[in-house]
């Protein structure tokens, strides 16, 4: 028995060297750098790969990812697509109608970074809100993510039709003041959002591990995506966030995220605790 | 030694899950870590605060990054993956494993990876197969698998499934199972 115990150990410090030779290559190759990442998920997310490869280590997964690009592109695909969906956490949205809009009045144009966008949910429902709130017409919204492949699907607008029903219950709980179903058209392969919801919207390839601010913001938003990276990395983004928003601006972190126990807690005050959203007041 | 105490409980399970916490001893210094599924409209720290009411030791709804902490209780919030780092948890949302989110699964595994022998699987009632999987990856790295007797579990297939994915170190009724634990982590620990 402890023999079989001793084998799974060593098996498990293998993985882990391996793990981090790919890792490595990957950064040398390609330059994404996940070496940062948290590592619980990440090695879930990679062996994930090394399955659906039909590959048996992550030795046999870094010898496919540095000769073959397309690999990359998938394993990239794996580590960057974070499952969300419209109007995710309902309150969160009614609490941006709430606290945020007045602000965004304030001013006669206003920036909004929704930094890591994935597939373009949270995109989408925002500018249905902002648009809802009257304030769409004076805000640019620059959606940004590491990834052009799911750039390209947010740009496109289209989600799974079956979805639509729990989408349209959470805009329901968030305070949506139309139909919903006013925003999309159904299609053949999903239901197409309205054109006129990203003429206001940048779409961008950014990556938060190495590239660096792009312009000033009024809100940052930025949820479920800094729980897949390791402490050193978090605050290292939060200094990016910080010096991206102009005095009094709004960064909003995901239900279960916050900036306490971060570099820069004493910089926000809470604008609401509950929803995670800190206001830059030094 | 032991230093972690996982329990993976299906919907319905929050008698059992709360049953065991209270006949857990207070002596008992490990942090406890709990996947329950629930369904995603869950009021965050619906679950802690009913257990608040029935156990004395404090109970939190785990955020990212929240460290790990002798004597407490940390529950997986509802429609993320909880993981266990070593020192501390982490989330996900990554997709549902088995449909579900927490997936029990994922908490064992990760707990086996962060801990290794030091670390307990407790699989309570359930209707489907979660936990198996993560409960023989910490067996495998030479932790302690426990499971509910299926035949007293309200729901027996997660029982059924743990015990047909690895030899269970024991097979226990409800009632027993916090004297056991408590053998573990403080009679153990005293020869």
């Amino acid at each position: 028995m402890a023999s079989s115990v001793e084998e799974q150990a060593a098996r498990d410090d293998v993985d882990e060297i391996e793990l981090s030779l790919l890792l490595e290559g990957v950064y040398r190759r390609y330059g994404f750098d996940f070496r940062e990442y948290a590592p619980a998920s990440l090695r879930r997310r990679v062996w994930r790969r090394v399955h659906a490869e039909g590959l048996t280590t992550l030795s046999a997964l870094q010898d496919k990812l540095l000769h073959d690009p397309a690999c990359m592109e998938r394993l990239l695909l794996d580590l960057s697509i974070n499952v969300t969906a419209m109007f995710r956490d309902p309150t969160f949205y009614a609490a941006f109608r709430e606290k945020i809009v007045p602000l965004l009045r304030t001013y006669p144009f206003t920036r909004i970074w929704i930094a890591g966008c994935s597939t373009g949910e949270e995109v989408y429902s925002l500018a249905i809100l902002l648009h809802e709130a009257g304030v769409y017409e004076r805000t640019r919204i620059y959606a940004t993510d590491i990834n052009d492949t799911v750039l390209d699907r947010a740009r496109s607008g289209v989600f799974p039709l079956d979805k639509m029903r729990e989408y349209t219950q959470n805009y329901i709980s968030a305070g949506g003041e139309q139909a919903f179903s006013e925003y999309y058209v159904a299609k053949y392969d999903g239901a197409q959002f309205q054109r006129s919801l990203v003429e206001n919207v940048v779409f961008a390839q950014h990556n938060l591990v190495s590239d660096r601010s792009f312009n000033e913001f009024n809100v940052v938003v930025c949820r479920n995506v800094m729980i897949y990276f390791d402490r050193a990395l978090q605050d290292r983004v939060h200094r990016l966030f910080y010096e991206s928003l102009i005095n009094f601006g709004v960064l909003a972190l995901g239900a279960k995220e916050s900036i306490r126990f971060s570099p820069f807690e004493d910089r926000y005050e809470e604008l609401d605790a509950a929803e995670r959203l800190y206001k830059k007041v030094k | 030694m032991y230093r972690l105490i996982c329990i993976g409980a299906s919907w319905g399970g929050f008698d059992a899950v709360s049953r065991l916490l209270s006949d857990i001893p207070e002596d008992v210094e490990q942090p406890i870590v709990i996947a329950q599924h629930r369904h995603r409209s869950t009021t965050a720290g619906a679950l802690a605060d009913l257990l608040h009411l029935r156990i004395k030791r404090p109970v939190q709804d785990v955020e990212d990054k929240t460290p790990i902490e002798p004597c407490r209780v940390y529950i997986a919030p509802p429609d993320y993956h909880l993981l266990v780092e070593r020192g501390s948890f982490a989330l996900s949302v990554d997709e549902r494993v088995q449909y579900a989110r927490p997936s029990i699964d994922v908490l064992f595994e990760s707990a086996s990876h962060a801990y290794g022998p030091a670390a307990i699987g407790i699989i309570l009632t359930g209707a489907n197969e979660d936990g198996a999987a993560g409960l023989a990856a910490i067996k495998a790295r030479g932790g302690v698998a426990i499971v509910q007797d299926p035949g007293e579990a309200a729901r027996r297939t997660m029982p059924d499934a743990a015990i047909a994915a690895t030899a269970a170190d024991a097979i226990l009724p409800l009632e027993q199972m916090g004297k056991f634990v408590y053998g573990l982590c403080v009679e153990t620990a005293a020869n």
